[in-house]
C-alpha cells in the first residue's frame, strides 16, 4: 500500500465501510436477479456521488473535488473488493475525457452533472471483440457521427457517449441515431453494441493528437484498479476458506503444498498492487504515463487471472456454485482483462513504448 | 500529493549537497571512476591498490561508508534524506563506496541492536573504517534450510568457551578477519539452545577450505573448529538467543539479497538493448523474432513490477520503521526474476552466451555465464526459496495459527 496522506486514507476508509456496509457482494446478487439491463443500483449509484466519488478527478471549478487520481484509485479498488456494479468507472473516464480535450463549453455543460452523478458518461472505442484503438471505421460528416462500436461497458444508463471516431473523440448524446443491442456478458454487467447512425456529434478539439492514448492509459488504470480490488478479494477469501476448511483431520492451511501456492500468489499480488499504484503516482505526476499504465494494466491482467484461477480451484467443489461468491470474480476478472487491451496488445505496446 | 516529490528542497539540503560535492572533488581519485565493484567488498580478496587504500580511508574517517550508523560508533549519522544526496553526488561523480561486505550490510545493524557497549564500541568503528571484514557462520552440513539443527558446539569453559564443528558455506571465509557464528551452547533445546558469538579468523583450530562451484568460482568455503578458545566476551545477547538474533540478521541479509535498485545496476544494459545486438530487427528497429520481442516484454513489465514493489517496500518501511517479513517476499521474487533474466539472456545471445573461457568472447560475453551460474545460488542461500515461502505463510499469512 502506498504511503497516504491523511484526505487519502479518510477517503479510502470511507469507501471500506461503504462498500463492506452498503454494498457487499450480495447487493450485486440483488442487481442480477432483477434482470435490468442496466445492471445497477440507481439509489446506491446517487449515495456514492454525494459522497464526491463521480467528482474526484474533475477540478473544483467544474463541480469535483480534484483529490487526483490515486484518490480515485482507491475508492476503485475498494468497490471492487465487493464486486460494486456501478457506472462509477466509466462515468469518471467520460469526464477524464472532456477534462482532457474539451472546451470551456462543454466543460461547463457537462463536467458539473457527471460529477454529481446526475448524469452517467462512458466510453465508446472499440469495434470489435479485441482491443485495437489503432482500427475505428466510424466516422464524422458535417456534424453527424456514424459507426457501430462493440461491448460498450454501462451502455444502458448512459446519457453521453465519448465515441472514437477516425479523426478524433466526440461527444455524442443518446438520443436520436443512437441505438443499443445488449450484449449479456459472462459478469452480468451492462455492455451493449451501440449504432450511432447520424447521430449529433461535438468534438473534443483539445487534448492534442495523444488525447485518445491519454484517455485509455486512464482507462486502463482505473480498471487495474478495480481488478486489484477483486484479486485482494479473492486471496483474502480463499485464504479465509483454507483456514477453516477440514480434510484429513487437518486445516487446510496447515497443508505445504497449499501454503507455497498461497506464498506465490502473495508475490504476485504485491507486485501487482506496485504496479497499479506506479500508474495512478504517474497519472498524478505526469510523467511516463504511457509506460506506467502499460505495466499497471498488464500486471493487473497477468495476476488477476491467476488468482481467480487459483482462488476457485482452491475452494475445490464448493467454489464451482453459484452460491459462492469466488465465481463471480473469475467471470468480471475475464470480461476487465479483455477491456482496454488484453495481454498480448499491452506487451506490444510495451515494446513498442521501449523502441524493440 | 504525498507522492510527489518535493521539488524545493531546503537549504539545509543544499549546503549538505556542497560539502558533499566539495569532499569528492577533494577525495575521490579520477582514476578510480566507474571502477567500484560492490562484489569485491563482499567476497573478493584483500589486495587494494594505494589509490584504493586512500578512498577507503578518506570515506571510513567520515563515517560515509555506512552514512546513516551512529557517529558515536565511527558511522555518518546522516539522515536518510542526506545518505540520499550523498548517493546521488557520488553517482554524479562516478564514485563507488568502497567500505561494504557483510560487516556493513548484516551484522553491523544486528550488533547496533543486540551488541553491548563494549562490543560496539570494538566492532563497528573498523566495519566502518573498512578495515576489518566479517563473515557468517551459519550453515553446516547437516544444517542448510533446517538451519536450526545446527551442531557446532561451544562448551562453557569458564572464562571462554571452546568451540568444535563445521560450518559451511561461508561467503568469503578464506579473506575473512573475524566470524559471526550461530553455535550451540545447550544441546536439550533445538531452538533456546543457539547462541550468537564472535570468533576470530587466525585463531589456532580454526581451518578454511575454499569449495569450486559450477561457476568456477571459489566464494565460499568450509569452515572447521577445532578445540577453539573464544573468550567469552564475544558472546551478543544472552546464551541461548542466538536464534532471534540470528534470524534478525538474516532479514537484513534478505533485504540486500533481493538486489531491487543495485540489483538492477549490476545488471547493466537492458534485455532488449542486448537482443537488438544479438539478434536481427526489421527496419523500424523492432526485433524481428516476434515470439522473442513478446517474451522480453513480459519479463520486462515483471521486473519493472518487482522493482516498484522494492521501492514501494523501502517506503512503507520507513513509515513503519526498520527491516520486516516483506523482505521474504522481496528475496523470493527477486532471486526467481534474476535467474529468468539470466536465462533469457543466453537464449538471446545463443551459443555465443555460453562462452566458457578464451578466444572469441568479449569480457562481458565471459562474465554473463559466470553471472548467470553463479545465479543459481541466489534461491538458494539467505533462505531458500522454499524456505521463504515457508515464513510468508507462516507469519505472513498466518496459515499455522489453528494448529
Amino acid at each position: 500500500m502506498a504511503v497516504l496522506n491523511e484526505e487519502q486514507e479518510m477517503l479510502r476508509d470511507m469507501a471500506r465501510d461503504w462498500a463492506t456496509n452498503e454494498s457487499p457482494v450480495a447487493a450485486f446478487r440483488k442487481v442480477r436477479a432483477s434482470g435490468a439491463p442496466e445492471a445497477f443500483d440507481r439509489e446506491a449509484y446517487t449515495a456514492m456521488a454525494q459522497m464526491g466519488w463521480a467528482g474526484i478527478v474533475v477540478p473544483e471549478a467544474h463541480g469535483g473535488s480534484d483529490f487526483g487520481w490515486l484518490s480515485a484509485g482507491l475508492v476503485v479498488e475498494e468497490l471492487g473488493k465487493t464486486l460494486t456494479a456501478s457506472p462509477l468507472v466509466a462515468t469518471t473516464l467520460a469526464a477524464t475525457a472532456i477534462v482532457l480535450g474539451g472546451s470551456e463549453e462543454q466543460k461547463a455543460k457537462w463536467l458539473p452533472r457527471l460529477a454529481s452523478g446526475e448524469a452517467i458518461g462512458t466510453l465508446a472505442i472499440d469495434e470489435g471483440p479485441h482491443h485495437n484503438p489503432a482500427k475505428i471505421a466510424a466516422s464524422v460528416s458535417g456534424g453527424k457521427l456514424s459507426g457501430t462500436k462493440a461491448f460498450v461497458h454501462e451502455a444502458h444508463s448512459a446519457d453521453l457517449f465519448v465515441v472514437a471516431a477516425a479523426d478524433g473523440l466526440y461527444l455524442v448524446e443518446k438520443g436520436d441515431g443512437v441505438s443499443l443491442s445488449t450484449r449479456k456478458l459472462t459478469d452480468q454487467r451492462s455492455h451493449a453494441e451501440v449504432t450511432f447512425d447520424g447521430a449529433a456529434a461535438d468534438k473534443l478539439a483539445g487534448g492534442g493528437d495523444s488525447l485518445l492514448d491519454d484517455v485509455l492509459d486512464r482507462a486502463r488504470v482505473l480498471t487495474a484498479c478495480e481488478m486489484l480490488g477483486m484479486a485482494q478479494a479473492v486471496f483474502d477469501t480463499t485464504l479465509d476458506y483454507l483456514k477453516q476448511r477440514v480434510q484429513f483431520n487437518q486445516v487446510l492451511a496447515t497443508f505445504q503444498a497449499l501454503q507455497h501456492r498461497m506464498a506465490d500468489l502473495f508475490g504476485d499480488l504485491a507486485m501487482m498492487r506496485s504496479a497499479v499504484e506506479g500508474g495512478l503516482q504517474a497519472l498524478d505526476s505526469g510523467f511516463g504515463v504511457a509506460r506506467a499504465a502499460t505495466i499497471a494494466k498488464a500486471e493487473a491482467n497477468r495476476v488477476l487471472h491467476t488468482i481467480s484461477r487459483e482462488g476457485v480451484q482452491l475452494h475445490g467443489g464448493i467454489g464451482m456454485t453459484d452460491e459462492y461468491d469466488i465465481g463471480f470474480y473469475l467471470k468480471r476478472a475475464r470480461v476487465l482483462e479483455a477491456s482496454w487491451g488484453g495481454t498480448s496488445y499491452l506487451r506490444d505496446r510495451f515494446a513498442r513504448i521501449g523502441g524493440y | 500529493m504525498a507522492t510527489q516529490p518535493d521539488l524545493k528542497a531546503p537549504s539545509a539540503d543544499d549546503a549538505f549537497r556542497e560539502e558533499v560535492r566539495d569532499f569528492l572533488a577533494e577525495n575521490f581519485p579520477p582514476e578510480l571512476k566507474g571502477k567500484g565493484s560492490a562484489l569485491a567488498g563482499v567476497d573478493g580478496p584483500t589486495e587494494e591498490s594505494e589509490t584504493q587504500r586512500k578512498w577507503r580511508e578518506a570515506m571510513g574517517a567520515r563515517g560515509w561508508g555506512t552514512p546513516t550508523w551512529p557517529k558515536e560508533y565511527g558511522g555518518g549519522g546522516l539522515s536518510r534524506r542526506q545518505a540520499a544526496i550523498l548517493n546521488e553526488e557520488m553517482a554524479k561523480a562516478g564514485a563507488y563506496n568502497p567500505i561494504g561486505g557483510m560487516g556493513v550490510m548484516m551484522f553491523g545493524p544486528t550488533l547496533l541492536e543486540y551488541g553491548s557497549e563494549a562490543q560496539k564500541s570494538e566492532h563497528i568503528p573498523p566495519i566502518c573504517r573498512g578495515e576489518i571484514r566479517w563473515c557468517q557462520g551459519y550453515s553446516e552440513p547437516n544444517a542448510g534450510s533446517d538451519l536450526a539443527n545446527l551442531q557446532t558446539f561451544a562448551e562453557d569453559k569458564g572464562d571462554h568457551y571452546l568451540v568444535n564443528g563445521q560450518k559451511t558455506w561461508t561467503s568469503g571465509g578464506q579473506w575473512a578477519d573475524k566470524c559471526f557464528c550461530l553455535v550451540r551452547t545447550d544441546k536439550s533445546d533445538k531452538h533456546k539452545g543457539i547462541s550468537f558469538l564472535l570468533i576470530d579468523m587466525d585463531a589456532p583450530g580454526v581451518e578454511v577450505r575454499p569449495i569450486q562451484m559450477i561457476s568456477g568460482m571459489s566464494p565460499f568455503c568450509e569452515t572447521f573448529f577445532t578445540d577453539v578458545k573464544v573468550p567469552k566476551e564475544n558472546l551478543v545477547g544472552e546464551e541461548g538467543q542466538g536464534w532471534t538474533i540470528g534470524k534478525r540478521l538474516l532479514q537484513h541479509e534478505r533485504t540486500n539479497l533481493s538486489g531491487g535498485g543495485s540489483l538492477a545496476r549490476m545488471m547493466g544494459a537492458s534485455l532488449a538493448d542486448i537482443a537488438k545486438k544479438y539478434v536481427e530487427t526489421d527496419e523500424s528497429g523492432a526485433i524481428a523474432d516476434k515470439v522473442l520481442r513478446d517474451r522480453i516484454a513480459d519479463f520486462e513489465i515483471r521486473w519493472n513490477a518487482f522493482l516498484l514493489t522494492a521501492r514501494r517496500a523501502t517506503e512503507e518501511s520507513k513509515a513503519a520503521g526498520g527491516v520486516s517479513e516483506i523482505s521474504s517476499v522481496l528475496k523470493k521474487l527477486g532471486t526467481k526474476l534474476g535467474q529468468e533474466r539470466a536465462e533469457l539472456t543466453i537464449e538471446i545471445m545463443g551459443l555465443q552466451g555460453l562462452g566458457w573461457e578464451g578466444e572469441g568472447f568479449t569480457d562481458a560475453e565471459l562474465s554473463g555465464v559466470r553471472a548467470w551460474l553463479f545465479g543459481k545460488a541466489t534461491t538458494i542461500y539467505g533462505g531458500s526459496t522454499e524456505i521463504q515461502n515457508n515464513i510468508i505463510a507462516k507469519r505472513v499469512l498466518g496459515m499455522l495459527d489453528h494448529q
